[in-house]
């Protein structure tokens, strides 16, 4: 029986002693025909997709500790599909409209919420570079506006416009991102791919890969050996750790991001803002939390905590733009890792290892990424060819010269 | 964090600009056959490992060295800091 | 005896009416003082709430104080040092505290169970937007933030010590004793106004005297010392690497005053000693939130610290700790007594027992036990242990940050003999001789385990989220069984008070139902910060116009005196056009300043270019190194454009680089770059090439340069340049360069330059001669009605040239893309010689450099816009490029641009479409070669 607000009278009434596991803690088969490896946003969503859109059976979910632990759990839940370059808008445009049917998909409420996402300039190159990156996501089918510092003043008169080394300029709105709650994606995918008789099995960790002859047969775990024909490894911020057990090395460096929430606060901010000129971007929660963030600490690292510095620039770019939130008081502040790739964009791609599958680089993009990642690395796994919106995604990419810098940066994973 | 920069002492590590893998330092010949393959390697592929890191750090804000940091990245410890020309001379 | 002083009395208002209160009380004690019960709402059901601890621990009594436009919401009544005229209120209900609207919550609470909204809100799918969210989100949240700017002021610092103590318990004031006397630097911290700990809020004796008196004398030695910093109103809200710990102090809480209400410490410690005490916690049963059920320390805080008697006053406890409290009723779960239930919608008025008697009380002190404040060990990562002796997580020293110790109550000893012992033994450990132990009560802990009382009404675990023992289990029961699946299903512990009083509890309920044992089911770790830090703080006083640092130019004062327009570049402000009178927009300023520059003569300060002084035997080699031409074979006293490329093959920067003499090169770099690249060219220098002999400075401060261009820019330098240098064409050609001196002999470098195509030079001086030497050129350029121009004019000129910019060096295009291809010298390797011949960088496909002209020449161009072909609907597929920089050009009185299109050299002539589909723009565009102007350089070599 699904979810549903009759269903919620019905418990309610009844003392809530109907309400079964969102999800069943799955003991492992000795053989799957697909294994995933991670247990997180993309892991979960490859498996719903899998077992939904691609007629899969026989799928497993391996997780090393509970379901959406990684950086699906940490995360600042925004969505958005603003990219410049066509091989990103129409792969995160792919995944926005994904969003967009999400909750009746999986019967789940993630809380999609379309609030909108306002990328603020404040020089002319940064106009410049709004207006091609608009242009092109409206090349794609999604929805981009160009707001001039009087339409921006409309949208969030309390921003800075009086006293800002920076002024603003303008900005860059896209109507239809916004913010989901993040938790309940991994759950939601859970679910619903638990109801299609896939495996998701916890507290699981892989060890090492079972490669024989160029072919991948399985996994070893903690929990003993499971065999697969294919496996697909989704466990972005570990990616380096868990294919070196499969003998590779990746165009991918480990990096820490913080994430910061405040204490609860009445209705102040309806969407997401993020600043142009310092290293912030701020969202209200339904909670009341000011969701906030910045740049990474910039320096290889899985300890999943981040240091001062960062805390204060991010802060220093909050009271820039948005004088207001010096009394909100910040009530959490966390680490996630980051696979942060050599071009800033992520990899979805077979390895050189027949059976052998690999989804991950998504630096700290990956959140928003959620469907559009599942689909297609299920899309991959299935069918063995790529999807059309993620076919630019490739291993090879960095030996060929087809990077997808969005930025600019080069081979420099922290700056991306 | 603090680097204990081998000719000025302990500094903040916000004085630092970082780059990454120490093994930059290592370019490869462009004369060998091999170059188009070893420039890939070296300049995109990581070992990125969990534990013990050797790394560049410029001091930027500082005496503009740069210096080679041995730095576990799951404890952010640092073992030892050296003068990457040092490093890069006994290399040769 | 108390620590109020009833002599001095202090006003304030809650919620508009008037109270009094005196010095020493907290706004929470000053409430109770007055018999407030009701102090909040919670935060899902709105139920009323009063004040239930004494400290940061307080889950329910948030209030906001200060007026609308200084408003700070969820404070802590318990943490807030009552002063004189103190306006808070409560906070989280939709009409008066007493009869909130929103309580129709609480009733509905069958339909409100965690997860409810998981489940619903679904269907139909646009009314999750539209209807739900709205009114969830606002009923949610807690406190209101002004809109207005926070017109209050933070500020930082930095401190440095051996040895960090955090608290000022008996453990902390005794190891702070030891080791201050030991001639150790010591920070104590407290996040308290009065240290003392738990001291001032018992009635201990210490060397059979009250414990106030040890306090007192300890307080007086150590303020004595030198090499003690007390920090009163400092919380320690982190732990970093390396020893670094954040510290808040609250220095007031007034408002209005000149002086920071916060200052952010960032503390270097060689090492830390955690004795940050212990919190008490409650026991979940049916309406434990009822106002009047307060913790039993809390209840003994309010006694003797601030001497409140609370009348009728019940006991629950499992402990012995917890008979410390007076009460009319005393109930010890060891010996079989509970509370079922609790009567009194606003404030207790009856308890209703496990044999089902009722009782009449007004208030209900509860003690569960305590929980080591072990949220610091936390921070890097460590996990505290479950001890079962104490019912409690206690410091693992495995996982500890190995600079930190943990004593006294902190690390589970729980006496105050206890905490002196420890305190002791980590002076020994520290090397400093310990003082003799005062002698005082070595009370030892005897707990048995309760939780909770199991029933079918709500009992409350995290008071301030309304997270109840059935919404624990039935997380349970829907799968949700990890700890921090619970906590993230339940919100558990996130609320305000971070689980401070029910994160160990919530674990026990789960632990209960999964049927395991607590260190089975999980720990508890905390993240930083341990007490909320307001925003402001962090930031100081980096906001506004001082949120960065700001770079003015040599000639900045000048211009900002010809009515300058300034533009940020990076961190400096540059001019970006001139207005003079009757002009009526900046394109008529700019078109002015080309026209007349063109004409005759300009000026431009172009100082903020990167500029790098490279000298040595091997400085020829090291730039054939960086740049993909040569400069080896540079002649003494000529320039030469460089380009510069990444190890990955893509343009990095570009600029010309003069040789003074054989061993001696001035490099430019653009604006942007100019830090990036010399950072660079020190990592080529030191990491790639330690033996070459080169040395690097960068000289970008210490020059004032400025660019003099036009057919009239030789004559108007023959007047400032001193006679014995000849700048004829013949004698200092293009591209020559050359150190001379100018107006009697400033020294000077000249370089002869051009980035407008015109006849045109850049002349250094030393940066204090900057705003003499364009004072002087103007005054002898009026001959030549000499103009300033800004960075527009400066564009426009440069796009008429097609020389590329940073708009085009973006990070993504080669060194063919940009028409360079001929300058990447064949007979040489360069950093990114190797990569840039990968295939997806030299394919046909690959976007080239070009220029634009509207078919019309009225047409607006659009920096921006793709570029579609003719005749096929705008697509990713279709899309062949884009625009990179447009102008006006008022020389060929058109719009220009130059964009980046596939094979865009093999398609000059081509008429394309660029497309602004934002603005709904889309110009059709004859593809030219992008040298709009003067293409055969005649006038720069004239």
């Amino acid at each position: 029986m699904g979810y549903s607000a009759f269903r919620i009278l019905k418990e309610a009434i009844t003392g809530h002693k109907g309400w079964k596991p969102v999800w069943h803690k799955a003991e492992p088969l000795p053989e799957y025909d697909i294994v995933i490896v991670g247990g997180g946003g993309h892991g979960l969503a490859t498996a719903h997709y899998l077992a939904s859109k691609f007629d899969q059976k026989r799928i497993a979910v391996l997780e090393k500790g509970w379901i959406g632990g990684g950086n699906v759990g940490r995360n600042t839940t925004i969505i958005r599909s603003n990219y410049m370059l066509h091989e990103n808008e129409a792969f995160y445009e792919f995944s926005l409209k994904l969003w967009e049917g999400l909750e009746q998909d999986v019967n789940y409420n993630a809380m999609v919420s379309q609030r909108g996402v306002l990328n603020l300039y404040h020089t002319d190159p940064q106009r410049d570079a709004y207006i091609r990156r608009g242009n092109a996501m409206l090349l794609n089918g999604a929805d981009a506006q160009l707001l001039t510092a009087e339409g921006v003043r409309k949208m969030y008169p309390f921003l800075n416009f009086d006293d800002a080394r920076f002024p603003i300029r303008g900005g860059l709105l896209q109507p239809r991102g916004g913010t989901v709650r993040h938790d309940a994606v991994a759950w939601g995918y859970a679910h619903a791919a638990d109801k299609r008789g896939v495996d998701i099995i916890e507290n699981c960790e892989v060890t090492g890969f079972d490669i024989k002859e160029g072919r991948c047969h399985g996994v070893q775990t903690t929990r003993g050996r499971i065999g697969a024909k294919k496996v697909g490894v989704a466990v972005a911020g570990n990616s380096g750790r868990v294919m070196a057990m499969a003998g590779m090395r990746l165009p991918i460096e480990s990096h820490v991001l913080q994430a910061f929430v405040s204490e609860g606060l009445k209705p102040l901010l309806d969407g997401v803002i993020t600043y142009g000129a310092g290293h912030f971007y701020v969202s209200q929660s339904d909670k009341g939390g000011l969701v906030f963030g910045g740049d990474i600490d910039g320096y290889n690292s899985y300890a999943q905590r981040g240091n001062l510095p960062v805390v204060e620039d991010v802060c220093e770019g909050g009271m820039s733009v948005m004088p207001m939130i010096g009394k909100a008081r910040m009530l959490r502040m966390w680490g996630g890792i980051m696979d942060m790739s050599m071009d800033g964009s992520p990899i979805i791609d077979k390895t050189h290892i027949d059976g052998l599958y690999f989804n991950g680089g998504w630096c700290y993009g990956g959140f928003k990424a959620t469907p559009a990642s599942g689909y297609s690395f299920a899309h991959l796994l299935a069918t063995d060819s790529y999807h059309e919106t993620a076919k630019a995604y490739r291993l090879d990419r960095f030996a060929r010269g087809y990077m997808i810098d969005e930025k600019g940066q080069g081979a420099q994973p922290n700056l991306h | 964090m603090i680097i204990h920069h081998p000719l000025l002492g302990p500094r903040d590590a916000s004085e630092f600009v970082y780059l990454g893998d120490a093994s930059l330092m290592n370019r490869p010949n462009p004369k060998s056959e091999t170059a188009a393959d070893d420039f890939y390697s070296y300049q995109y592929l990581r070992d990125n490992p969990m534990g013990e890191h050797r790394e560049l750090w410029y001091h930027e804000q500082g005496d503009r060295s740069w210096l080679v940091v041995t730095r576990n990245t799951l404890t952010h410890d640092i073992t030892k800091v050296e003068l990457a020309r040092d490093v890069a001379r006994a290399q040769k | 005896m108390s620590l109020i002083d009833t002599t001095k009395t202090l006003n304030f208002t809650f919620n508009g009416k008037a109270y009094q209160g005196f010095e020493g009380d907290t706004l929470a004690s000053a409430l109770l003082r007055n018999k407030v019960r009701i102090v909040g709402r919670s935060f899902k059901y709105h139920r009323p709430r009063g004040i239930m601890g004494a400290g940061s621990e307080e889950p329910n009594a948030l209030v906001e104080i200060h007026g609308a436009g200084t408003c700070e919401p969820n404070r802590r009544a318990t943490t807030i040092k009552l002063f004189e005229g103190l306006d808070a209120r409560s906070q989280n209900h939709m009409g008066t505290l007493n009869f909130d609207a929103l309580a129709i919550n609480d009733f509905m609470h069958p339909f409100l169970a965690s997860g409810f909204y998981y489940k619903t809100f679904m269907w139909p799918k646009a009314f999750w937007e539209k209807l739900y969210e709205p009114v969830i989100r606002r009923a949610a949240g807690l406190g209101t933030l002004s809109k207005a700017v926070d017109p209050d002021s933070y500020d930082k610092g930095f401190l440095h010590c051996d040895v960090l103590i955090i608290g000022a318990g008996p453990a902390g004031l005794q190891s702070a004793l030891n080791l201050g006397l030991g001639g150790k630097h010591i920070i104590l911290a407290d996040d308290d106004f009065r240290m003392g700990g738990r001291l001032l809020s018992e009635t201990y004796e210490i060397d059979a005297a009250p414990a106030l008196t040890w306090v007192e004398q300890t307080l007086k030695t150590l303020e004595s010392l030198p090499n003690v910093r007390l920090m009163p109103r400092t919380a320690i809200y982190g732990v970093y690497d390396h020893g670094i710990y954040g510290g808040l102090e609250t220095t007031t809480d007034k408002i209005g005053i000149a002086k920071p209400r916060h200052i952010l410490w960032r503390i270097y410690a060689n090492s830390s000693i955690l004795a940050a005490g212990a919190t008490e916690r409650p026991i979940a049963f049916a309406n434990n939130d009822r106002p009047g059920v307060m913790l039993a320390s809390a209840v003994r805080s309010y006694k003797n610290r601030f001497g409140i008697e609370l009348e009728n006053t019940a006991l629950l406890t499992n402990n012995d700790d917890g008979l410390r409290t007076d009460a009319a009723h005393i109930f010890d779960t060891r010996n079989g007594d509970y509370v079922m239930d609790v009567g009194g919608r606003k404030g207790v008025r009856s308890v209703t027992l496990n044999t089902g008697e009722n009782v009449a009380a007004n208030h209900l002190a509860v003690s569960g036990g305590w929980n080591p404040n072990v949220h610091l060990t936390c921070h890097k990562r460590g996990r505290p242990k479950w001890d079962e002796a104490l019912s409690c997580f206690v410091p693992d020293t495995h996982t500890l940050p190995s600079d930190m110790s943990v004593i006294g109550a902190a690390n589970g000893k729980f006496s105050t003999h206890g905490a002196f012992m420890d305190a002791n033994d980590i002076c020994e450990k520290l090397g400093v001789k310990a003082s003799e132990l005062p002698q005082t009560e070595d009370a030892p802990v005897k707990i048995s385990a309760f939780w909770h009382v199991k029933g079918t009404k709500r009992a409350w675990v995290d008071f301030q989220n309304d997270v109840t023992a059935k919404d624990i289990t039935l997380a349970h029961q829907e799968g949700f069984s990890s700890v921090e699946h619970v906590k993230r299903y339940t919100t558990l512990g996130m609320a305000t008070d971070q689980g401070k009083t029910s994160n160990v509890v919530g674990l026990a309920v789960l632990a209960d139902a999964i049927g395991q044992s607590i260190p089975e089911t999980g720990t508890t770790i905390f993240r930083p910060p341990y007490t909320p830090v307001p925003i402001g703080a962090f930031a100081g006083t980096h906001r506004g116009q001082h949120f960065k640092p700001t770079r003015l130019t040599p000639s900045h004062k000048y211009v900002a005196e010809n009515s300058a327009t300034f533009i940020e570049a990076g961190y400096w402000k540059r001019s970006q056009w001139l207005a003079r009178e009757g002009e009526k927009g900046w394109r008529d300023s700019v078109d002015r300043e080309v026209l007349m520059t063109r004409n005759s003569v300009g000026i431009c300060d172009v100082t903020t270019l990167g500029k790098i002084d490279v000298q040595g035997r091997d400085a020829g080699k090291f730039l054939n190194k960086v740049y993909v031409n040569t400069f080896s074979t540079l002649k003494v006293g000529k320039c030469r454009y460089g380009l510069m490329l990444r190890e990955d093959g893509i343009a990095m920067d570009d600029g010309t680089t003069a040789r003074l003499s054989e061993t001696h090169f001035v490099m430019t770099t653009t604006t942007a770059k100019a830090g990036p690249v010399f950072r660079h060219l020190e990592y080529v220098r030191q990491c790639l090439y330690p033996d070459m002999d080169v040395h690097l400075i960068s000289t970008t401060d210490q020059w004032a340069q400025y660019s003099v261009a036009g057919p009239n820019s030789r004559k108007l330098l023959e007047k400032i340049v001193d006679p014995k240098f000849d700048i004829s064409n013949e004698a200092f050609p293009y591209m020559a360069c050359g150190e001379i001196t100018i107006c009697g002999g400033i020294r000077a470098r000249l370089f002869r330059l051009s980035f407008s195509g015109e006849l045109a030079y850049e002349i250094s001086v030393p940066a204090r001669y900057g705003d003499t030497l364009i004072r002087e050129m103007m005054h002898q350029g009026e001959a030549f009605d000499a103009v300033l121009y800004g960075t527009e004019a400066l564009g426009v000129m440069r796009i008429e040239k097609g020389h590329a910019a940073g708009n085009e060096l973006n990070g993504t295009t080669t060194a063919n893309a940009l028409g360079l291809g001929g300058f990447v010298s064949k007979k040489k390797d360069c950093i990114g010689k190797v990569l840039s011949q990968r295939e997806g960088l030299v394919s046909e496909e690959a976007l080239q450099m070009v220029g634009f002209i509207p078919v019309n020449p009225k047409d607006k161009l659009t920096n921006g816009a793709h570029f579609i072909p003719k005749g096929t609907a705008p697509s990713p597929e279709t899309d062949h490029g884009y625009m990179s920089s447009v102008a006006w050009s008022p020389m060929l009185k058109t719009y220009i641009g130059l964009g980046f299109l596939k094979n865009g050299q093999n398609r000059l002539g081509e008429v394309i479409q660029a497309s602004h589909l934002m603005g709904n723009s889309h110009v059709d565009v004859t593809v030219v070669s992008p040298h709009f102007f003067d293409p055969k350089g005649e006038r720069l070599r004239a």
